[in-house]
């Protein structure tokens, strides 16, 4: 293993990490905050008891994601110092601006998490809705610097130098509203998919069925119509990215030749050797449509860029394949789930109905690293893209792979002790059978 | 604007020494307390610190977006040429903040809770010991741009006895801080009198090893004492820190809380301020070239003047909220 690829695994693993955890944390408290809202609404025991399970919850998980993220503003520079220095003035905008929500947030949660009890009760939950609102745009100003690298703008490039630089032009850049909207979204349904899936599974098991069920419902709903909602975003990414990165198109579809009435590709192993797709299901012109709106148009192949500057074809198409999939099956369970709780609500009952959402629990999370997975390879072999090469941006300093090891042990201990503790505060939560107080204390307390 | 940029950088580096510091400090007290009390220490330090502990730590975050918005050649310099001590001190991050929320949210405590405190009371002292070797080398003169083989350009920029001397003394400091801070949140008059006993071993430790620095300079041949006490400026910080830390001694045999705090403190922004002083505007004084400054290292021009609007504007809300954080905590501990 070369530096370049040990420090590109290093960034990769880095973020497949954060973002897992970045995802929970901003999403997390809206759920919180929901059943809170709910118990501040009708003083429903169950929804007080799930809400403050769901804040410890959130305090592991942004506590990893804080340090990730932590690690990720040096990793940055530890790896790629030639990317920084000429990038840091000109995408700096969107990490200022995060450094403040992300401050925010971390304050927000100091309120909540340890204000029970000690503030009028709607500013304690509004603490909880300020977790969610910074989070959420912590994570869109993140997105926005890495539309930027996608998609670069505000400054000149004159001779090797970066100059008549504007950070706002940079901000806004024409990668950022899709990218974000797509990664948002995405959040809502990993999270929502995840978090019901567990309580599917607790369902299953029997103990605490009412409590399981409010629990169930809040995260289904939100990634529900997240995922039912995603396939719109994904048309606009698609749309933009033909115009604006149609090597990344190009590599995602596998579309090695340039031409008119392009086929849209499921499935297929590509033969990058002899520029060839085997055994996809191939259908005419839907490319074409897809990419432009017009079945008819021509969508530009991987023959229009030299070698050197082509993005890895096999993984990525694979892993565009497997995010559309996957989407694809959270949709339909959406779709399940609304049209059950319309019409059939004695599925809901059933246990088929059940393992269905235990069987989808990491489905959204998949999705969500196929999905980066396609974003940063189909980028390659840029950093900026058209500007500046990943293998230009790297550190000079040797032996990256050992740096590489000992955060791969990091991370790998992190996922088990946090998967672990998860698994404690589950297990350990208390028998809520029929303990919901019979006098309704908010009609005392006047 | 570019003043207003370097303002908030020195903020975001004095409180992240003063809040973080105090924060690392708890782990540091924790490993030099008995056995015995360290169950009611560990209660303590979370009760006080559990609620704004998160955010002491986002000043670190603010400093490093300053650097690499603002000042790219000084972040980028720090990354390659001390990317050992860094890595090492982002470990030290990543189990001291994880193992804190870690031992506190595990619904079981068993013999996992040994482990955690383990890595937090380790990591409290590792992370300030890398975080005080990074700011000893970048004043050291040993980072050297053009150095000629490994050793040189990544281990000699900070493995020297000035560094760890200051790597030391930040260790030092970071204690000093938690023991006072935690005086005035102890009832019980046992534990009460052994922080006080603490905070005089932690005080007198700062001392020593703030003797030590310039001893450790003096031997690596850094002329810093000689520059010193030509520099009045920064030597009446230097002399005014040290009778603080006089008063300081008299006040904590009666414990008086916030006086003492308020000294700890004063007394931390005065050497820091002393140093800063001493160096402005140079921020990496490197061993050939040009050093680096916060004047020739900055993004002029747009870059600056958004990040410190941002900063302003940021500020707008941040201040605020934190102060009523700290407020309402310290007027009513987080019952556990």
């Amino acid at each position: 293993m070369d530096d370049l690829i040990a420090a590109r695994s290093q960034m990769a693993l880095s973020m497949a990490f954060h973002i897992i955890f970045a995802c929970i944390g901003m999403v997390m408290p809206f759920f919180m905050a929901t059943s809170h809202y709910k118990y501040l609404k009708t003083n429903d025991y169950h929804q007080k008891e799930l809400t403050k399970a769901w804040s410890r919850g959130v305090a592991i998980f942004f506590v990893t994601g804080a340090v990730s993220g932590t690690m990720l503003s040096f990793e940055l520079g530890l790896l790629w110092p030639e990317f920084m220095l000429h990038a840091g003035p000109i995408f700096g905008m969107p990490f200022s601006l995060e450094g403040t929500a992300f401050f925010i947030e971390a304050i927000a949660l100091g309120f909540y998490l340890y204000g029970w009890d000690r503030f009028n009760k709607w500013f304690h939950w509004f603490t909880g809705v300020v977790v969610g609102l910074s989070g959420l745009a912590s994570g869109i100003l993140v997105v926005a610097a890495n539309g930027w690298m996608n998609s670069p703008t505000g400054f000149d490039y004159v001779d090797g130098k970066y100059i008549n630089i504007d950070p706002i032009a940079a901000l806004f850049n024409d990668a950022w509203f899709t990218q974000a909207l797509h990664m948002s979204l995405a959040a809502f349904a990993a999270t929502g998919f995840a978090v019901a899936g567990i309580h599917a599974l607790m369902l299953i098991n029997g103990k605490n069925k009412v409590f399981h069920w409010k629990a169930f419902r809040i995260a289904i709903v939100y990634g529900g119509i997240a995922a039912l909602l995603q396939p719109i975003s994904g048309d606009i990414s698609a749309k933009d990215i033909a115009v604006r990165q149609p090597a990344k198109l190009a590599a995602m579809e596998a579309h090695f030749e340039t031409s008119k009435s392009a086929s849209l590709l499921i499935g297929g192993i590509p033969d990058v050797e002899n520029k060839e797709v085997n055994y996809g299901i191939k259908i005419p012109g839907a490319l074409s449509f897809l990419a432009h709106g017009d079945f008819e148009k021509e969508v530009i192949g991987l023959d229009q860029f030299p070698e050197d500057e082509q993005p890895p074809v096999m993984i990525t198409h694979f892993a565009f394949q497997i995010m559309v999939g996957l989407g694809m099956i959270m949709m339909g369970l959406s779709v399940l789930y609304f049209f059950s709780t319309w019409k059939k609500e004695y599925w809901q009952e059933k246990r088929w109905f059940l393992w269905l959402f235990v069987l989808a629990t990491p489905l959204g999370f998949m999705a969500v690293e196929a999905g980066w997975t396609v974003t940063e390879l189909g980028r390659q072999p840029w950093i900026i893209y058209g500007f500046m090469k990943t293998k230009d941006a790297l550190t000079p300093i040797p032996g990256i792979q050992v740096s590489f090891m000992i955060f791969t042990a990091v991370y790998v201990s992190l996922s088990a002790i946090v998967s672990f503790l998860l698994y404690r505060q589950i297990k350990s939560l208390p028998n809520m059978e029929g303990e919901q107080p019979i006098v309704n204390q908010s009609s005392t307390q006047h | 604007m570019l003043y207003v940029v370097i303002a908030f950088l020195c903020l975001a580096i004095l409180m992240y020494l003063l809040l973080g510091g105090a924060d690392f400090g708890a782990g540091i007290v924790e490993l030099i307390t008995p056995g015995a009390v360290r169950e009611k220490v560990r209660t303590i330090t979370y009760s006080t610190i559990g609620p704004i502990w998160e955010a002491n730590h986002m000043w670190l975050i603010i400093a490093i977006v300053i650097l690499f918005v603002g000042f790219p050649p000084i972040y980028t310099m720090l990354s390659v040429h001390l990317h050992i001590p860094l890595v090492l001190m982002l470990l030290g991050i990543i189990g001291r903040g994880t193992a804190f929320i870690f031992r506190h949210y595990d619904a079981v405590k068993d013999d996992m809770q040994r482990v955690y405190n383990l890595i937090f009371t380790y990591s409290s002292f590792i992370t300030p010991f890398f975080l005080g070797v990074i700011a000893g080398a970048m004043v050291s003169g040993q980072i050297d741009p053009n150095a000629p083989d490994f050793y040189s350009a990544y281990i000699g920029s900070w493995l020297h006895l000035f560094s760890i001397s200051v790597g030391i003394f930040t260790v030092a400091i970071c204690g000093f801080l938690a023991a006072v801070f935690l005086i005035g949140e102890v009832e019980d008059e046992a534990i009460k009198a052994l922080f006080i006993q603490r905070a005089k071993v932690l005080t007198f430790l700062t001392f020593i090893s703030g003797g030590f620095v310039f001893l450790a300079a003096e031997i690596d041949g850094l002329s810093l004492t000689k520059e010193r006490f030509t520099d009045w400026v920064s030597l009446s910080f230097l002399i005014l820190a040290t009778v603080c830390l006089v008063i300081l001694w008299k006040y904590l045999r009666t414990g008086h809380k916030t006086i003492c705090r308020l000294l700890a403190g004063f007394q931390i922004t005065l050497i820091l301020g002393s140093f800063g002083y001493h160096y402005f505007p140079d921020f990496i004084i490197v061993k050939s070239g040009e050093n680096l400054s916060l004047f020739n290292s900055a993004a002029l021009g747009l870059p600056i003047e958004t990040l410190g609007w941002a900063l302003l504007l940021g500020s707008l809300l941040i201040l605020p909220s934190l102060f009523y954080l700290i407020y309402s905590f310290q007027r009513r501990p987080a019952e556990l």
